[in-house]
């Protein structure tokens, strides 16, 4: 037998199972049909700003990252998260300073991949709101289709022009601020008024479905998020009366599916025991809950997420299972 | 009913069995050379009593036991020592072992001698007649066989446990054992049970070798109180800890050994062997081996020489195919690569396993994005994760705090890396590192 050159290395010899960027892509792969639908409801601004965003977040990999880190494809997520998070009539210009500021506050000073405290994406969004807060909280009806585009094109450092014609009031807005309800359907489905991201509950519950299903994602974080949610909203509305929004509304409204499934469930910023994960879902869901019908804002799923983000290392430390035998 | 026979945790790689499950156990020829390392077992190595030129017998003793955990060595084939020195150990290392020359043309008959009925000989007679026969635990681990015959006194036993799950996928061993001689299987643990003084015996089968298991099952005799159960198929389940877990649901306190539950723990064609003594007066010269992987062209179970160079063993299984990049030493979640094809099949060698270019992993790793799949699958209920971030930045203590000592370096979290973080690697040189500084401290 002639001699060759055998690989000489440490046990366990067989190749994983799942690979980094094959998980991301894969994410990459769930969000399509959220994609769709968003382009759907909004037109071809949806698509506009999804990809400023995300040239945004993949251009600050490129230049500020570790190289090579472009192609395991979290920079691509970071950037279609947080297009799916904006309003479709946003100028360009803002989401791709979105997108690179998530990548490189969010993540890149942190050390990289694996290594931020925060979402990137909503990082990203919450630097967004405080620096824009009317061209954030402009929305666009969802068959505003065209109309959008003028307001998308805005020149850099220049503020948009929006139309009464092609706004509308978001169901948690109009709730909030004038007191009306919206129709159930249309919260499933998607058209209602909103960020890209907002619409279809049903769509976004497909794609968390399939990622659960291959262990991309941990089901528990979304289930008891959703859960408390629902149950703290029905509580509420049971003790307070009709004033208070019911559970259905609660779950479909705003950026909850979008939130739940897709944001809190990032690896890198939610907690590595499923112990953690029960947790950091109720403490998401509670704090939801309590912006949403307390705080001044209409919406809170995105400052819920991000003060979660900042108690991972701390529940990750006191749910640490037990070792075996002692 | 219990719920579920197993324990937590874990992981189901592809079994791989396929390639050898059905082939019943047959012998290999002689080769021309046998190279007996005289470290083979875990505890002392064994002292020479041969010197260049000396011709032995097939079944003499070449080395003798140095002290209680300790074993001899016997010659597998007739044959002349040819050089008494270094040698290529499957280990990696080179380590002193005795070479003899095979005599062609040799019948290969031992010499005469005296069988002993084991029920009529005393406890302490068995334990010396287990260790002059050279017997071994043949998990890999290489126990000598009748330590574990001879509990500290004030030591309770209540379970004898037999191993046959065989969790590392591939190897085939084990199962074949089970199917060929579950006679033996019998006999040897009911050996085990009268020098023990234990009353009941349990053995643990997956459920993927429902050949082994009806084997067993109907040959057992009426008089032996012997538990077959099978088990879920799942990685490590061979693992004592496991094991004892998934039998018995008790948890062996970390740093202790199963005799602190009351149980003892045996590897199924360990046991086999024991009684193989018995019933031809052979010592351990010969085992079973799985020679199998997509690498290897004729896979195969083969009762080889102890002492057969890979080399050898690989030729009488067709040699290796075109792609065959890596041969492991075992299975392919523990096993040890092995650089040079010169070393030989020594008493632990369960199988060799060669795998292809495709299947081997790439030195590509990614950074960890916590995953936490590691956490799920450690069955011991450690944090791979923060271990690994620690044992990168060299903070051994630290790990000490956060149980690195009950690590097995089963593989699992490496396993489900999907960043391909070699986690157990680093455990398995923290540990190292640990020691040393224990040691030296």
């Amino acid at each position: 037998m002639s001699d060759r050159r055998l690989l000489i290395a440490a046990s366990p010899h067989l190749a994983p199972i799942d690979s980094t960027p094959r998980i991301m892509w894969s994410v990459v792969a769930s969000l399509v049909p959220i994609i769709g639908a968003s382009i759907w409801f909004f037109g071809p601004s949806a698509l506009l700003v999804l990809a400023a965003a995300t040239l945004g977040a993949v251009v600050t990999e490129r230049l500020f990252g570790k190289s090579e880190s472009l192609w395991d494809g979290s920079a691509v997520i970071t950037g279609l998260l947080l297009g799916l998070t904006l309003p479709a009539g946003l100028p360009l210009w803002m989401a791709f300073v979105g997108g690179a500021f998530g990548i490189g506050f969010g993540k890149i000073v942190f050390g990289g991949l694996g290594q931020n405290v925060f979402n990137p994406a909503l990082l990203g969004r919450a630097f967004l709101q405080a620096a824009f807060p009317v061209a954030l909280t402009t929305f666009p009806a969802a068959d505003a289709g065209w109309l959008t585009l003028r307001s998308n094109l805005a020149l850099p450092f220049m503020s948009p022009v929006v139309t009464d014609a092609m706004t509308g009031a978001t169901p948690l807005g109009l709730l909030k601020f004038e007191q009306t309800g919206s129709q159930l359907s249309d919260l499933l489905l998607g058209s209602t008024s909103g960020s890209l991201g907002e619409t279809s509950g049903i769509v976004i519950l497909i794609g968390g479905g399939y990622l659960a299903l291959r262990n991309y994602l941990n089901w528990r974080i979304p289930v008891s998020l959703l859960a408390t949610v629902a149950i703290l909203a029905g509580a509420i509305r049971l003790i307070g009366g009709d004033r208070y929004p019911d559970p259905l509304f609660m779950l479909f409204s705003g950026g909850l599916m979008l939130g739940a499934v897709y944001m809190a469930t990032d690896m890198v910023t939610s907690p590595t025991t499923h112990r953690g994960s029960w947790i950091f879902g109720i403490g998401i869901g509670v704090l939801v809950v309590v912006i949403r019908i307390w705080g001044g804002l209409a919406e809170g799923v995105m400052y819920a997420i991000l003060l979660m983000n900042a108690f991972v290392p701390f529940i990750n430390r006191v749910t640490r299972p037990k070792v075996f035998g002692t | 009913m219990r719920r579920f026979f197993s324990f937590r945790h874990g992981v189901h790689p592809p079994e791989s069995k396929e390639l050898t499950a059905a082939l019943p156990a047959r012998r290999m020829p002689f080769p021309d050379e046998i190279v007996l390392p005289l470290r083979q077992h875990a505890g002392k190595p064994a002292r020479s009593i041969v010197k260049v030129g000396d011709r032995v017998e097939r079944g003499d003793k070449v080395a003798e036991a140095d002290g209680f955990v300790s074993v001899p060595v016997h010659a597998s084939a007739a044959g002349t020592v040819t050089e008494i020195g270094p040698h290529a150990h499957p280990d990696g290392s080179f380590a002193t072992a005795i070479r003899i020359a095979v005599e062609p043309y040799s019948a290969q008959v031992a010499r005469p001698r005296l069988v002993p009925e084991w029920e009529a000989l005393t406890t302490e007679e068995i334990v010396h007649a287990v260790q002059d026969a050279g017997v071994v635990g043949l998990g890999g681990a290489a126990f000598p066989a009748h330590v574990k015959l001879t509990p500290p006194p004030g030591a309770t036993i209540e379970t004898l446990i037999i191993n046959g799950c065989e969790c590392e996928p591939y190897l085939t061993t084990d199962h074949r054992t089970m199917v060929d001689f579950p006679e033996r299987v019998h006999i040897g643990i009911r050996i085990m049970m009268r020098c023990l003084g234990v009353g009941r015996a349990m053995i643990g089968i997956e459920k993927n070798k429902p050949d082994a298991i009806e084997a067993l099952r109907a040959t057992v005799p009426d008089d032996l109180d012997l538990t077959i159960v099978p088990l879920v198929v799942k990685y490590p389940q061979g693992a004592e800890k496991m094991l004892i877990k998934a039998l018995i649901d008790r948890e062996v306190p970390s740093g202790q050994l199963p005799l602190h539950v009351g149980v003892i723990v045996q590897n199924v064609a360990s046991v086999a062997t024991i009684a193989e003594v018995f019933e031809t007066g052979l010592p351990l010269i010969e085992r079973i081996i799985t020679v199998t992987g997509r690498g290897v062209r004729k896979p195969a179970n083969l009762i080889v020489p102890v002492g057969t160079r890979l080399r050898d063993l690989l030729a009488a299984c067709g040699g290796l195919t075109d792609d065959a990049r890596e041969v492991v030493n075992g299975g392919p979640m523990m096993g040890f690569a092995q650089a040079n094809l010169d070393a030989p099949v020594i008493k632990g060698t369960t199988g060799i396993v060669v795998l292809t270019e495709k299947q081997c992993r790439s030195e590509r790793s990614y950074a960890c994005i916590r995953c936490g799949h590691c956490l799920d699958s450690c069955p011991v209920f450690l944090d791979p994760q923060l271990l690994g971030v620690l044992a990168g930045a060299g903070r051994y203590e630290e790990m000490k705090g956060h149980n690195l000592m009950d690590c097995m370096l089963c593989g699992c979290c490496s396993y489900v890396c999907p960043s391909n973080i070699p986690l157990s690697q680093l455990f398995g040189v923290s540990k190292t590192a640990l020691r040393k500084i224990e040691a030296s401290a």
